[in-house]
């Protein structure tokens, strides 16, 4: 992609002597090597994720049956951790955002004298869209990045090693519970977002359109459909699932000491919400054209 | 407890080959582990001593080669498996490795509870009793945090030792200790040697606790196994490198220099 790079990569492409023809040989291979070892780098990145997911569904779905059980204690302690400490930090956000999307669809609105929409504006924007999103990209930065350094931490400590020693499965023992509680928790949270902001819009228009709160309360449960909360819940679980695999695999994946671990936690707030992005642009689509 | 139903060496390593990427790091090694005795394995850093113990262990996986623990090959077994063979070894890993959400004696009790079915008072006893082995009775509800480095050895010591193991392995038991507190540790292996008739591995670099606990001792070098007997034969070794190692001699840079400017002329 940078030329400077494959330069770096590959010396030997530094070859202003010989002629021309052969100086583009030699950089349009530099050329392919690099974008191959990227997409290699890439699709194993890929396999990664998909292997860690694999196991951490044998270790919840499969595996109960034959006796070992999930640990639900930890789980539970996961969703306290992940899900009911998020709460403050979720409903303040999405409040401010749904004041902002009131102030934001008013100024629009007003030039149509169409102000009494901005309720329908507020409420369908918050469940299909932001309430989700809002709560992913928070709980990215607040549990991905957990889940990282701490499976980070303990890989570096050796205590993975030491789990794996005793025969004890590290995906069951420590990834298992954190889906666990991302699956339950990341639509509660979503759910309660969805609430603030709506609540958020009806603050400013009590203040400023002269509305009262049972019109505001009306208004939203007239323009929203069942399906406006519900395709938005489901893209809560997506998120969440893409949360705990990136988080957990970039743990895993830590080399060196807390360097390593750093690096990972921060890597995995970048990827998520990268990730994160492109799963709703698929679903947003998805659900646009299904109706 | 040791099983007498079976001839030869508790563990035996047969021609192991491994590699991290394109580097080789163990270099066709055969070792036999003596049931019952104590095996130290002496070598500079990074000559894949700690690697050999890892493989022992099955927490990594050899390019190619065998090990057979009880005459059995562990490489190609299933984990269900070789979870049978997991309780019979324990390790101390180098920086004990306890988990530190946990209290001391919930990290002793963790195999137990997870890997028996025994009942909460009998675990509890038996936690007890190892942590009493390893003199930290009193500290049961310390956490990992709160302890020295040498208490938390002995700590993990008795996490490694609370499923009752045949085979016991320590990565460098002494790193990081006072030479007080690693002499504590090795008087606490004699003690643990006299009492069970256990297989010991030790990996070190510290020579003198070597020849303390050893009945035999095996020297590697980059690699690969250059010296295995009891401690007075290798004392009395020839091998250049072993004695280089006994002596304290540090890597000559003469006599690599022809070595160094093929490397430089070298790409």
């Amino acid at each position: 992609m940078q030329p400077k790079r494959v330069a770096d990569a590959h010396p030997s492409l530094v070859t202003n002597h010989l002629p021309l023809t052969t100086r583009h040989w030699l950089f349009m291979t530099g050329v392919l090597s690099f974008l191959g070892r990227n997409t290699l780098d890439f699709l194993r990145y890929l396999s990664g994720l998909y292997d860690l997911g694999a196991k951490a569904s044998y270790w919840t779905f499969v595996a109960p049956f034959k006796g070992r059980q999930v640990k639900w204690r930890s789980a539970i302690h996961q969703m306290v951790v992940a899900g009911v400490d998020s709460i403050p930090i979720v409903g303040l956000i999405s409040l401010f955002i749904g004041i902002v999307l009131g102030l934001q669809g008013a100024y629009q609105l007003a030039k149509f004298g169409a102000t009494y929409f901005v309720t329908a504006l507020v409420g369908v924007s918050m469940t299909r869209e932001l309430g989700p999103l809002l709560t992913a990209i928070i709980i990215a930065g607040r549990s991905g990045s957990a889940f990282a350094a701490e499976l980070g931490t303990m890989k570096v400590s050796e205590e993975i090693d030491a789990l794996e020693a005793m025969g004890l499965n590290s995906v069951r023992f420590l990834v298992v519970p954190k889906y666990l509680a991302m699956l339950v928790m990341m639509p509660c949270l979503t759910m309660f977002s969805d609430v603030s902001g709506i609540l958020g819009g009806a603050l400013f228009e009590m203040a400023q359109l002269d509305k009262t709160f049972s019109m505001c309360l009306t208004a939203t449960r007239d323009a929203l459909a069942m399906h406006d909360i519900t395709t938005g819940l489901i893209k809560s679980v997506v998120f969440g699932l893409i949360i705990t695999t990136i988080g957990c695999n970039e743990g895993f994946s830590v080399k060196g000491g807390a360097e390593g671990v750093g690096k990972a936690t921060t890597s995995s707030v970048v990827v998520s919400i990268f990730l994160i992005i492109f799963a709703d642009v698929i679903f947003t689509a998805i659900f646009y054209f299904t109706g | 407890m040791m099983a007498n139903d079976f001839e030869g060496p508790m563990i035996r390593v047969e021609d192991l080959v491994t590699h991290y990427g394109e580097r080789r790091i163990l270099n066709h090694v055969n070792l036999d582990f003596p049931t019952g005795e104590t095996m130290v394995i002496l070598g500079g850093s990074g000559t894949g001593k700690s690697t050999l113990l890892r493989h022992i262990m099955r927490l990594e996986n050899p390019t190619s080669g065998r090990i057979l623990i009880k005459n059995e090959d562990i490489c190609p077994m299933s984990d269900e498996h070789f979870n049978q063979f997991r309780g019979k070894i324990g390790m101390l890993f180098q920086s004990a490795a306890l988990f530190n959400s946990m209290t001391i004696e919930e990290n002793v009790a963790l195999p137990l509870r997870e890997l028996t079915q025994l009942e909460d008072s009998t675990i509890r006893i038996m936690t007890r009793i190892k942590l009493d082995l390893v003199g930290l009775s009193g500290f049961e509800n310390y956490m990992p945090a709160q302890l020295s480095g040498g208490m938390k050895k002995r700590a993990g010591l008795a996490r490694a030792l609370a499923m009752d193991p045949e085979i016991l392995l320590f990565d460098e038991p002494s790193a990081g200790l006072d030479p007080i507190t690693a002499a504590g540790i090795d008087s606490l292996i004699l003690k643990l040697k006299s009492a069970f008739r256990m297989t010991i591995i030790v990996v070190t670099h510290e020579m003198a606790s070597a020849f303390l606990i050893a009945d035999r001792i095996t020297v590697m070098d980059r690699g690969e196994v250059i010296a295995t007997g009891t401690p007075d034969e290798i004392r009395s070794s020839k091998h250049p490198r072993v004695v280089q190692f006994m002596n304290r001699i540090p890597e000559g840079d003469e006599q690599d220099a022809q070595e160094y400017l093929r490397s430089l002329t070298q790409n």
